[in-house]
């Protein structure tokens, strides 16, 4: 698709492909003594997405689908996963989970038992620990993993609403737990996560009652960000919307 | 947050890229939508290339504002803040982002080699 746009100086052109990269031509020469400038443009998640696209293909060779589950701390991912880990059994589908944790395997240890696969990636290995899991670490955390005796992978992300937006890990969906108690302005200030996913659970909705949260302005904060987003509401403590979830989950292996 | 991944992404490309020539400066272009904080970039860029041969370069952000294509009167605008992306002539929020999601190496300043 050919499309046009407009850089800073006011120029504009059309390109025939996807514009995905800069086109920084005007300045090729030294532009100070004792310099002479290069061009590179590369970018930047280059390698990470190639690593995205090698974890992909893994999954897909073994007939995995997978969802890349992302919120911020605290919202309630781990204890949703608990009973979707108890759907997919109940239903006979065979689930796996890379759980990423900053320090703990506390996560880890809740999933047990469920009859899924676990394998879990300590981030904060590195120096300053990572925020998100990155394509890499994935590819490492599903060595660890017979795919050829799953059917849905389930990556738990760092809890973070900045960073594992910024990520492909090779999942084939991406999905966002949204808490009502964090409030209803959370698409506005992190728009990258919310226009990142497909999927907005809203949960702790047994909490409404409780709380002045406003459930049609959280609706429209996130159509402002990302029109094309389904919202689910649902209550890992109560149940409440968790059979919707469930559909979408067992969704994603049919497709 | 990321930006210490960021910073080591960008030291394998430069390091490939530089071929052995010392590097004074590394342009980047990135997109106002990317969450990139500029200070802390910085910083992280001090470290990843902390006694390698990077040591002393800087890093030189070009920021890509948000333009955003309305898909319903046509118009290209420019986002005065990236909390809401609607077009700035209609209030549309169906939209096409032109540009703000860029990330990458635009180019090297290379140090000449005086022989």
């Amino acid at each position: 698709m050919g499309r046009f746009h407009r850089h800073d100086d006011g120029t504009g052109h059309d390109h025939d492909h996807d514009h995905d990269h800069g086109h920084d031509v005007g300045d090729l020469t030294s532009y100070e003594t004792g310099t002479e400038r290069v061009v590179v443009l590369e970018r930047i998640f280059d390698e990470n997405d190639r690593a995205a696209a090698a974890n992909r293909a893994a999954l897909d060779g073994a007939g995995v689908r997978a969802v890349n589950l992302m919120s911020s701390p605290g919202a309630g991912k781990t204890t949703l996963l608990v009973h979707a880990l108890e759907h997919l059994r109940d239903v006979g589908l065979r689930a796996g989970v890379v759980e990423g944790d900053i320090e703990t395997s506390i996560d880890a240890d809740r999933l047990a038992g469920l009859g899924a696969q676990v394998s879990l990636l300590n981030t904060g290995d590195g120096f300053g620990g990572e925020c998100h899991l990155d394509a890499p670490m994935v590819a490492r955390a599903l060595e660890r993993l017979d795919l050829d005796l799953l059917d849905v992978l389930v990556v738990e992300n760092v809890g973070n609403l900045v960073c594992p937006a910024e990520f492909d890990v090779g999942a084939h969906r991406r999905v966002m737990v949204a808490s009502i108690t964090e409030g209803e302005e959370k698409p506005l200030k992190y728009p990258v996560m919310f226009r990142s996913v497909e999927l907005v659970l809203v949960n702790k909705m047994d909490l409404l009652p409780h709380l002045d949260f406003d459930l049609d302005l959280f609706r429209r904060n996130v159509a402002s960000v990302n029109p094309d987003a389904e919202i689910l509401e649902v209550s890992a403590r109560t149940g409440e919307g968790l059979d919707a979830w469930h559909a979408w989950l067992r969704s994603v292996v049919a497709g | 947050m990321h930006e210490l991944s960021l910073c080591r992404s960008i030291h394998d490309i430069v390091d490939r890229a530089r071929d052995g020539r010392r590097v004074s400066a590394v342009n980047l272009r990135v997109g106002q939508l990317r969450q990139v904080v500029p200070e802390t970039l910085a910083y992280c860029w001090g470290l990843v290339c902390a006694e390698g041969p990077l040591e002393g370069s800087e890093l030189v952000v070009d920021h890509v504002p948000v333009v955003l294509s309305c898909r319903d009167c046509g118009e290209d605008t420019t986002a005065t803040h990236t909390l809401v992306l609607t077009c700035a002539t209609c209030g549309s929020g169906s939209v096409d982002l032109v540009s703000g999601e860029e990330l990458l190496v635009t180019s090297l300043d290379l140090v000449k080699e005086h022989i």
